[in-house]
């Protein structure tokens, strides 16, 4: 889309400490012109602490913020190309969805006509034609939301930044957002730097993900390589459920000493023997956990430690699993879907 | 229901000590008026006889008069003291310029309070904030009289006021303008309260969203967080607006000659011994601030009180 060489955004050495608490602990990261980026972390990660530097609400300790080569570590918000859709949607109160959506364009003296040409696109874009006259408290959770994208959109930004915009609607609304904010970005272009904690949500709309913890940077990659890859023990809990196989249980099972990852729904439980490029291992229910359209058992293994398999209830109710309860199981699994995960030789980050 | 609820308690000695009680509670439970009524009665016997009462004592006896030869109270209703209050300059020039002090109070302290709150509410931290806080309110505990005379001390001729701006007879010395001053600063907390209430409800994202949105800081302020927080600075105002519009001593220790209402009541209770009248006087503010809360009803102001 654009001429420029370098990337949207270019995060060098970025640092931000509260006090004596450091929220972002050093951070390099490109994101390219019109990729939906990720930002994924736990509370407390600095993912949010990033976004906002981007946008200009924090001054960073350290380090530099670049916009398509424009250093504006140190300009103001108003200053920088970008937009932001915020975690409570932080629509003005006393003025209707028109107002909310044209506030950009009146601030920067855009012209009447335009101003409401522009803002009749953006609500076509969100789905809201004909809401201009509606005040936010008259909204939905999901169309606040929408005002929001389209407040922001109206502006055309090199770069949206979106603070876990979706946590606060409900699960349906949330995949159908997911849904739509994707054929959003598809269809305007621009650069989607999104901040959110729901892994699902981040490997279902990304082209890349920023895996975060403790102010750091653990793995960025596409949700594929995160997801199948990942680089520390860290993300391999974090995006999916942690099933490690550590020390004398690897050994034991796997034959070879480290840490290693598999994904629930590889394992299969008892069926068919094991054939010569599969794994398997015995253990007893411990724990059953019935959710609808599969189910999740939690195995004790008999070699030590605890894995846990997803299996799909395509011939089974939820009587059938929940009598596998305590009962011994076989775990099966092919041998290429262990996936060796990178012990962590830093000492400053140990447990 | 009574008989689960015993199941649900735990046996023993509070089950036999608590019978009594718990029917009680349960019998009042299923009778809500009896509550409803035991919980208000005192209040409202409280709102209605001493509140309400003496209001409408206050609007009777203006309809009385005092019979100029020998002092005695004519309890005839008539409508004679309101007829002299708005025929005779002098009361309307007093209610007039009372009106005006007041209003001059009021702004001065809203202009103050405004930036004083905003730092309290968005821009300190909370260390910093709770020490403002303290600062405002501790004139409070102080006498009001105390504070009074302290100005007094201070406009005096060559007192500090008059020594910082240069010499003697460079202050503003005894009158209206010391009035409004003195008035301006004893009502001033009842004004940053509110703001700061206000402000600090107003949600940063708020802020946030306006300088995103490419707003600079006078924008923002003009377009976001002034017609957020105008229920709480009229709320503010109703405060300073009426304790100046009926306050008469601060009047009397620094005002020198200057007569608001609150000195022709107090003038017409003591020297001229016209309660009747005095109680006329006293409608008229009354009448403004019934006439500025209707005014102000509609925005919402009444809920910030």
């Amino acid at each position: 889309m654009s001429t420029e060489a370098g990337p949207a955004i270019r995060l060098s050495g970025l640092r931000k400490t509260f006090g004596t608490v450091e929220a972002v602990a050093g951070i390099d990261l490109d994101i390219a012109d019109g990729e939906f980026f990720s930002m994924l972390g736990p509370s407390g990660s600095g993912k949010t602490t990033v976004l906002r530097m981007i946008a200009g609400f924090e001054l960073p300790t350290a380090g530099t913020v670049t916009l398509s080569d424009r250093d504006v570590t140190r300009l103001a918000p108003f200053e920088r190309n970008v937009n932001t859709v915020f975690q409570d949607y932080a629509l003005f109160p006393h003025m209707n969805v028109q107002a909310n959506v044209e506030y950009g364009l009146m601030v920067r003296k855009v012209g009447k006509a335009e101003r409401r040409q522009r803002a009749a696109e953006a609500l076509a874009t969100v789905r809201l034609e004909g809401y201009g006259d509606r005040k936010p408290t008259a909204l939905s959770g999901g169309q606040r939301q929408r005002v929001a994208l389209a407040r922001a959109l109206v502006n055309r930004p090199k770069v949206l930044l979106l603070d876990e915009p979706l946590g606060a609607l409900d699960l349906k609304l949330r995949e159908e957002m997911q849904v739509e904010l994707k054929a959003i970005q598809r269809e305007v272009g621009i650069t989607f730097v999104f901040v959110t904690h729901d892994q699902e949500e981040a490997l279902t709309m990304s082209d890349r993900i920023a895996v975060f913890n403790q102010g750091r940077i653990e793995q960025i990659g596409t949700p594929a390589e995160v997801y199948e890859r990942p680089a520390s023990a860290f993300v391999a809990g974090f995006v999916g459920t942690s099933n490690l196989l550590t020390g004398t249980t690897a050994e034991k099972v796997l034959g070879r000493a480290g840490v290693f990852s598999i994904r629930p729904e590889k394992i299969r439980l008892n069926g068919a023997a094991p054939s010569i490029d599969e794994i398997s291992a015995a253990g007893r229910v411990a724990e059953v956990i019935y959710a609808g359209p599969a189910t999740r058992f939690v195995v004790d293994l008999d070699a030590g430690g605890r894995l846990v398999a997803v299996q799909q209830n395509q011939q089974t109710s939820s009587a059938d699993v929940a009598a596998m309860r305590e009962r011994p199981v076989r775990l099966t699994w092919h041998a290429e879907h262990v996936v060796a995960v990178p012990v962590s030789e830093d000492p400053l980050k140990g447990e | 229901m009574s008989a689960v609820s015993t199941v649900d308690r735990p046996v023993g000695g509070a089950t036999a000590a608590g019978g009594p009680v718990r029917r009680l509670a349960s019998w009042l439970h299923r009778h809500g008026w009896v509550r409803l009524t035991a919980l208000l009665s005192a209040p409202m016997a409280w709102l209605v006889v001493a509140y309400l009462g003496s209001l409408a004592v206050l609007l009777i006896s203006s309809l009385w008069t005092v019979n100029s030869f020998t002092g005695q109270l004519v309890r005839e209703p008539t409508l004679d003291n309101f007829r002299t209050i708005f025929a005779e300059p002098v009361y309307r020039n007093v209610a007039v310029r009372s009106v005006a002090v007041a209003v001059a109070v009021t702004i001065i302290d809203a202009l103050i309070a405004l930036p004083m709150a905003f730092f309290m509410a968005k821009v300190a931290s909370p260390r910093v904030r709770a020490w403002l806080v303290i600062a405002i309110l501790t004139p409070l505990w102080a006498s009001y009289l105390v504070k009074a005379y302290s100005w007094r001390v201070m406009l005096a001729n060559g007192g500090p006021v008059d020594w910082l701006l240069g010499g003697a007879g460079n202050g503003p010395g005894y009158g209206l303008t010391a009035t409004i001053l003195v008035l301006a600063y004893l009502w001033l907390p009842y004004m940053i309260l509110p703001i700061y209430a206000g402000l600090d409800r107003l949600p940063n994202s708020l802020m946030e969203a306006s300088a995103d949105l490419g707003g600079r800081g006078g924008r923002t302020f003009s377009s976001i967080v002034l017609p957020m927080i105008v229920p709480s600075v009229i709320a503010g105002s109703i405060f300073t607006f009426s304790l100046s519009l009926g306050d008469y001593i601060t009047v009397q220790i620094v005002g020198g000659k200057t007569q608001l209402i609150g000195n022709l009541v107090y003038a017409n209770i003591g020297a001229a011994n016209n309660l009747p009248f005095a109680a006329a006087l006293a409608t008229i503010p009354v009448f403004i601030m019934i006439g500025y809360l209707v005014a102000v009803r509609r925005s919402g102001a009444l809920d910030e009180l």
